[in-house]
């Protein structure tokens, strides 16, 4: 079977987990194409750690505030009902547990919930940002990876190698070829994505898979 | 309510000297002190430690740099401690040279830090970091049967922060995502200088609207570049 990436499946995949009024937080890259799939009336929150709840679309080239982006420095709207407040207090909701949903990218996860996204030492050191205050805050926590790293290699692992952002934390792994509970020890698969086989993921995967009794097979290809 | 001293942006950057701690308030250059960011760089002072979640962009492709970057490019910090330093590449080939050093904190433990720093604290409980190298040389405190790291309080020598308005008395109000890590930086300064666009007179501010209670701030410097 012949893997071809796509990111828009996770961030399908993903957007229909959440409920309306559910507070969410999306990180930077590919979490943040999560919007674009949300399902007809499922109306959610979207914290953003620089200081806002109540995240909107972009605006219209030209009619940027600048005084109004998001955390990762673009231009952003506010939805009507939205506020504004401090870092300290941004950050006391998301420890204090009052976001439901954080969605993280990955450099590696593993099957005991470990998370590692914020330095390759001695390469790339951005630092973690918010993102070690999102993973033991939130009250789930999702990473959105593609299955694959461009070597081949997949980014879920037996044990995490890089520094860890987050340790024991990591409650869903969402995939383009699967959605995983991370659960004693174990990446339980509860969804095989279409064109994807339980046994090839197995096959493919460098770290414990469990293939749920009742795995659901989706195709994603139909959802928006 | 006496009116503070409104400096140029020259007088002001004059306040900082080698050897000082410096906070920046911002977010990617959101709500950063442009106008007093570069008056320092043009005073040229060097030996300074920066506090600020991030070191705005330097782009070694395009050769964009921005806000707190302009400083960083000019070698003006012996120590950065912030969260991100992701888009700033200048910064992370000085911390990998070793050029500077740089501790990097998770944000809100950063923003917490700040709080405490200014608010007489003498440190805070986090669970955040556990489990990480965030927790290497820290001590670990079980609460109610749950471990936290002990996190310590920062505080500056001067604190360069950015706001809407303000009345001449030095109350602040921000807007929108530009108020970010100000309101805690004015807190944790032994001098705190704040950059407006607008000053009104004292009284024409709702009380019921400020941010930045005015006794926190030492001085005024009207905003004359908004660029990032």
């Amino acid at each position: 079977m012949e893997y071809v990436a796509n990111k828009d499946n996770i961030a399908k995949r993903i957007a229909g987990i959440f409920k309306s009024g559910d507070v969410v937080n999306l990180g930077i890259g590919l979490p943040t194409l999560v919007v674009n799939h949300l399902p007809p009336g499922v109306e959610i929150i979207l914290q953003s750690e620089n200081g806002l709840m109540g995240l909107g679309p972009a605006p219209a080239k030209g009619s940027e505030n600048w005084d109004m982006v998001n955390a990762g420095g673009a231009p952003i709207t506010v939805m009507p009902g939205g506020c504004f407040f401090d870092s300290a207090t941004s950050f006391g909701i998301i420890r204090g547990g009052h976001v439901d949903y954080t969605v993280l990218g990955v450099l590696e996860v593993d099957q005991d919930g470990n998370l590692a996204n914020y330095k390759v030492p001695g390469k790339m050191v951005p630092g973690m940002g918010g993102a070690m205050d999102l993973t033991i805050g939130a009250r789930v926590v999702i990473a959105a990876t593609l299955h694959f790293e461009p070597s081949g290699a997949s980014r879920l692992k037996r044990h995490c190698k890089l520094p860890l952002t987050a340790a024991r934390e990591v409650n869903l792994v969402v995939t383009d070829v699967g959605m995983f509970e991370v659960m004693g020890g174990r990446f339980r698969l509860r969804e095989c994505f279409a064109p994807y086989t339980p046994e090839w993921i197995q096959e493919q995967t460098d770290a414990d898979i469990l293939i749920d009794t009742d795995v659901r097979m989706v195709d994603l290809a139909g959802v928006l | 309510m006496i009116a503070k001293p409104i400096l140029t942006p020259q007088e002001a950057a004059a306040k900082v000297q080698e050897g000082d701690v410096l906070m920046s308030g911002g977010f990617m250059g959101c709500g950063a002190a442009h106008t007093l960011i570069q008056a320092l760089k043009a005073q040229g002072t060097r030996g300074l430690t920066l506090i600020s979640t991030d070191t705005a962009m330097h782009d070694f492709k395009t050769g964009n740099v921005t806000g707190i970057g302009h400083l960083v490019q000019d070698k003006a910090f012996v120590k950065i401690i912030a969260s991100h330093i992701g888009l700033n590449q200048e910064t992370q080939r000085q911390m990998n040279t070793g050029e500077t050093e740089v501790e990097l904190v998770p944000q809100g433990t950063l923003a917490e830090r700040i709080r405490a720093g200014g608010a007489g604290l003498g440190g805070f409980l986090t669970p955040t970091g556990l489990g990480t190298e965030v927790e290497e040389g820290k001590q670990v405190i079980v609460v109610n049967d749950r471990p936290y790291l002990l996190e310590l309080p920062l505080r500056a020598t001067v604190a360069f922060v950015k706001a809407k308005l303000a009345d001449a008395a030095g109350n602040l109000v921000y807007a929108g995502t530009a108020r970010n890590f100000n309101p805690m930086m004015a807190t944790a300064a032994d001098l705190v200088i704040a950059e407006v666009e607008e000053i009104v007179e004292i009284g024409a501010l709702d009380p019921n609207q400020v941010h930045t209670p005015s006794i926190f701030v030492d001085f005024l410097v009207r905003a004359e570049r908004l660029d990032m």
